[in-house]
């Protein structure tokens, strides 16, 4: 099984490399890389990928000239208890795939307590913005003999990882850092055979002990996992993980020829925490939810249900579908076929996805490509927020070279393999779940209704009114932080600065009593949209001493043009006065997804106005003065919780 | 395969491990006259061998790589083995 499954094979990968470094223009040349690294490929062609791009991302980084390219940096600190040099390059390699511009710093061999615990000059100048803490079971072994009893056991373990929460709670406060933390990957062979996790003090006893105590203190400390234990255990490593040879040749845990995959994983985390992952599951139809063809078969004639192989394959693949969508995955239809046709399908009595479980349903005879342009469009997402699944390899080749921006996973040609195959790609890792995430697909579903509404509707001010909109606002606290984080991790387009934050940087805000973290929730009479909007503001010491600096405002695109800004707006002023300010100041920041919102101060009655010193060239500002506020108007009632 | 003709079919995996479609192995070649060839390389090395030619050397084996015509050697001599 090649390690990087999912991604599709290059017919000559390595002299496209070549070519690729021909191109000039640095920010083309990353482009095609990034392309590049979407296809299968070994460690030796990885490496040779990292040769250039990782050059040119250093380059791109310095120059700070990240966001022309397309491109979120991310500053990441590999600190570790063996050797993992040799997996940087994949590293950066994937996250670029992910267009993330990586730097990385890799603290000395071993020395991960003193890089957190003391005065690490180098480590405090590159400011990390995320710290791996990549452990192995032989690290600090537990000295315990092995007649050592249950609770001697117990008390060990839990001395280990109060160490590992205090160096934790050291990237924390020394460099607000996401923390993440690689779990123990069983190495030693068994002493007792399968009574070995019988004895406490056994070593695969103690590191799957150890490794449970750890997840269970990343969940209450707000750490992210590399569960490499359990992708382990998954299989994907093979021999690769913990080989023998490789330890004691170089101390290595993960054998050279799977640094890819490593990377991948790696990375794929990393991108989550930037607010990188995708959002919506895009699936075709006949031979991919069901088998057969349903405009030749008919209802009674697909394979799908129980009593066949095909048929339960079928119906496994719906489930694990269904399952993304629980989990707040967004899922669509794209599909060659009649409308009618493709949805009287889902009246099957089978069928586990329904038809109001799919947010946005396109079927038709015009070209996929096309048809996921307008799925984005209809559910106000970017194309690279897709992944779309189809057992056609000729209509994934044509999405892959149409639309690159798509996830378009290879599928085995065996639907029984199709779960694993997603999810093995990893699209959709997330960094939190909240019941916000639970409640989406509901709400999207909901959005669908709103939008019939609408064309009711014969007046827009009608339709406002008539949706009862209730805004909430609350001052950040515990319990918003983890969704509040993950939204300004992943909103592109209604924000207006796409300043990304840790939790760790947003509690530290909230906690400013000068300063504002505002988190906004909405509900009307179809239901709760959840929290669906941040605002923080703070002094800036390039601004007049009277001025508040809105540092960051975003939303999502789900509850766009019911002028919740305008509420938000009014919730905000009044927060200000209070506090003492006399104007509040906006600022844009241009990327290439947030274009909608270049006018949203002036169309709020921000007034323009000059820009500080220090601030981004092509940054707009724009002032509102808060003892002369024009007003504002909305249809929204609003309820403050402080 | 003889030692010729497995270094002969080294030289593209020392090319692309170091990106120099320059070099040109002989049975001479050390670590010295390559540039990047560190530690850390010379791990890669022999994975990205035993990879190509379908081999596993054993770890006492790694402790006797002194030159590229020894590791052709001991190649030629696992294949033909």
């Amino acid at each position: 099984m090649d390690q990087l499954f999912w991604l599709p094979n290059h017919a000559d990968l390595g002299a496209a490399i070549g070519e690729a470094r021909q191109e000039t223009d640095p920010a083309k040349c990353l482009d095609t890389f990034a392309q590049l690294a979407g296809y299968r490929r070994d460690f030796t062609l990885t490496n040779r990928l990292d040769r250039t791009a990782g050059k040119l991302l250093a380059d791109l980084v310095a120059k700070g000239a990240c966001k022309t390219a397309g491109l979120t940096p991310l500053r990441v600190a590999i600190l570790s208890s063996h050797t993992i040099d040799h997996l940087v390059p994949a590293f950066r390699v994937a996250g670029l795939h992910r267009r993330l511009a990586l730097s990385v710093y890799v603290a000395p061999y071993g020395m991960y307590r003193q890089s957190l615990l003391m005065d690490d000059p180098e480590m405090a100048g590159f400011a990390p913005q995320l710290v791996v803490l990549a452990l192995d079971a032989r690290d600090a072994p537990l000295q315990l003999p092995l007649e050592s009893s249950e609770e001697d056991v117990t008390a060990a373990v839990q001395a280990r990882v109060e160490e590992l929460r205090q160096l934790w709670s050291a990237a924390k406060t020394r460099y607000a850092a996401q923390m993440v933390q690689q779990t123990l990957v069983p190495l030693d062979p068994p002493v007792f055979g399968s009574f070995e996790a019988l004895v406490p003090a056994a070593p695969y006893a103690l590191t799957e002990r150890l490794n449970t105590a750890i997840r269970e203190a990343a969940r209450r400390d707000g750490v992210l996992l590399l569960d490499l234990a359990w992708q382990a255990a998954q299989g994907f490593y093979g021999k690769g993980l913990g080989d023998p040879v490789r330890w004691h040749q170089a101390k290595q845990l993960v054998s050279p020829n799977l640094a890819p995959l490593y990377g991948d994983q790696l990375a794929r985390v990393a991108a989550a925490a930037a607010g990188l992952s995708r959002k919506c599951l895009v699936l075709d139809l006949d031979n991919t939810l069901w088998g057969g063809v349903i405009g030749d078969d008919g209802v009674e004639g697909i394979h799908l249900g129980q009593g066949t192989p095909t048929g339960e394959a079928f119906l496994a693949f719906q489930h694990y579908a269904a399952l993304l969508a629980k989990r707040g995955i967004i899922l669509a239809v794209c599909s060659k076929n009649d409308m009618a046709v493709a949805e009287a399908a889902f009246e099957h009595p089978e069928m586990v996805l329904k038809r109001a479980d799919i947010a946005a349903f396109v079927a038709n005879w015009e070209d996929k490509a096309g048809n996921l342009r307008r799925i984005a469009s209809m559910l106000d997402i970017g194309l690279d927020s897709l992944v779309f699944v189809d057992d056609n390899p000729a209509e994934r080749d044509i999405v892959r070279r149409e639309l690159p921006e798509v996830g378009v996973p290879e599928l085995s040609e065996d639907v029984s393999d199709y779960p694993a195959c997603l999810a093995a790609a990893g699209y959709f890792e997330t960094i939190s779940f909240t019941s916000d995430d639970a409640a989406r697909g509901r709400s999207y579903a909901l959005n669908a209704e709103r939008k019939a509404a609408l064309t009711q509707a014969t007046d827009i001010e009608g339709y406002l009114r008539g949706l009862e909109m209730i805004l909430t606002t609350t001052l950040v606290g515990p319990a918003e932080l983890p969704r509040t984080t993950q939204l300004i991790n992943k909103t592109n387009q209604f924000n207006l600065t796409t300043r990304r934050y840790s939790e760790a940087e947003v509690e530290r805000l909230a906690e400013d009593p000068g300063a504002l973290a505002l988190a906004v929730r909405l509900r009307d009479k179809f239901g709760d949209n959840g929290l669906i909007s941040v605002v923080l503001a703070r002094s800036d010491s390039s601004l007049e001493t009277d001025e508040l600096l809105i540092d960051s405002w975003l939303m999502s695109c789900r509850v766009l043009g019911r002028q919740v800004e305008q509420a938000v707006l009014e919730v905000v002023a009044a927060w200000a006065t209070e506090a003492g300010w006399s104007a509040l100041v906006g600022e844009y920041r241009p990327t290439a997804r947030n274009g909608m919102v270049a006018e949203h101060y002036p169309r709020l009655g921000f007034a323009n106005r000059q820009a500080p010193e220090g601030a981004e060239s092509d940054a707009t500002f724009w002032r509102y003065d808060l003892n002369a506020k024009p007003t504002v108007t909305h249809f929204i009632e609003i309820e403050k919780h402080e | 395969m003889n030692e010729q003709e497995v270094l002969t079919a080294l030289n593209p995996i020392f090319q692309d491990m170091f990106d120099d479609d320059d070099i040109e192995l002989t049975p001479d070649t050390t670590a010295k006259d390559i540039e990047g060839w560190d530690s850390l390389a010379h791990v890669s090395l022999i994975v990205a061998a035993e990879q190509r030619f379908g081999v596993k050397f054993r770890t006492a084996e790694l402790d006797s790589l002194h030159n590229v015509g020894h590791f052709a050697q001991l190649i030629s001599k696992k294949l033909n083995g």
